[in-house]
């Protein structure tokens, strides 16, 4: 059973209280669109819908990619969260930090070898 | 990524273990080629700590690190990422720290569903045995952790909640 943390509905129903921002998942559902595309159909600024994309997206109703000069506003994958692939993504998350502790470790231990080779001469 | 694997033959990589391994508890397992007393300071000084942290491939950059490496000492990190207007803190507070051996710290933005973080390093001969284990104040807080898709700040933390679209489509379909 999936349970959702109070902070993370709390966000969404904030991101859903706009009718813009209900607008925009609309639209969303219909097909992709750039943030100019939905800027000029909403009749907002740049700027503002950013905006507006920003709380989607913090909320996790959106997702975002940046495509050349063009971010590119979808809808998130339609799928539960699974616990084996939060797991999966938590594992692969500490694996690209280990495989830059290995650099730091490995050059921590050459500088040791020479400062040792130095402090003997 | 397989450019750079091409033009800089890495060692062997060692494998990173996750497993939830209670209600309340996640366990991380790695072993590096290096003493515990290297691999500790990696850990404890921020100038080698905000180096490893955040990898560039998750798209984030670390805007401050401050770790004040003592029992009782805090420590504050600042993330920004491309997708998200305000950057994201992380804190908490060091409740143990033995040198080479051992480290806990407490994950406080979380409120108080925030987890304890214990780290430590068992030297095996010439390499170090790490195991970061995560203990959740309840199976609610781990299961809400899960649930939120934060692995720790990171953009696939932002990801959909079926739930929700399904009720908002009911509501902008009419």
């Amino acid at each position: 059973m999936v349970q959702y943390s109070r902070a993370r509905l709390d966000a969404s129903f904030a991101a859903l209280s706009d009718a813009t921002r209900r607008g925009v998942l609309e639209q969303l559902g219909r097909g992709d669109a750039s943030i100019t595309d939905l800027a000029e159909k909403f009749h907002l600024t740049l700027t503002g819908m950013k905006k507006h994309v920003g709380v989607l997206e913090q909320a996790g109703l959106v997702r975002t990619e940046k495509i050349g000069r063009v971010r590119t506003c979808k809808l998130g994958p339609r799928r539960l969260h699974e616990e084996t692939a939060w797991i999966e993504r938590y594992r692969q998350l500490w694996e690209s930090r280990f495989d830059e502790l290995d650099k730091v470790v490995e050059e921590l231990k050459q500088k040791e070898m020479v400062d040792g080779r130095k402090k003997r001469k | 990524m397989d450019a750079r694997r091409e033009s800089e033959p890495t060692p062997m990589k060692n494998a990173t273990t996750t497993e939830r391994t209670s209600d309340r508890e996640l366990v991380v397992t790695r072993t590096f080629n290096g003493p515990a007393r290297i691999v500790f300071e990696a850990w404890t000084r921020p100038e080698l700590f905000k180096r490893w942290w955040v990898p560039k491939s998750t798209g984030m950059s670390l805007l401050s690190c401050e770790m004040d490496v003592r029992v009782g000492g805090t420590y504050r990190l600042v993330f920004r990422h491309d997708a998200f207007p305000e950057p994201m803190a992380f804190f908490g507070r060091y409740l143990e720290v033995t040198p080479h051996s051992r480290l806990v710290w407490t994950n406080d933005e979380g409120g108080e569903d925030g987890a304890v973080t214990t780290v430590t390093f068992e030297q095996r001969g010439a390499e170090t045995l790490v195991v970061i284990h995560d203990l959740y104040p309840s199976k609610e807080a781990l299961d809400g952790a899960i649930a939120s898709g934060s692995t720790g700040g990171f953009s696939e933390q932002f990801e959909q909640l079926d739930e929700l679209l399904v009720i908002l489509g009911a509501s902008v379909g009419s």
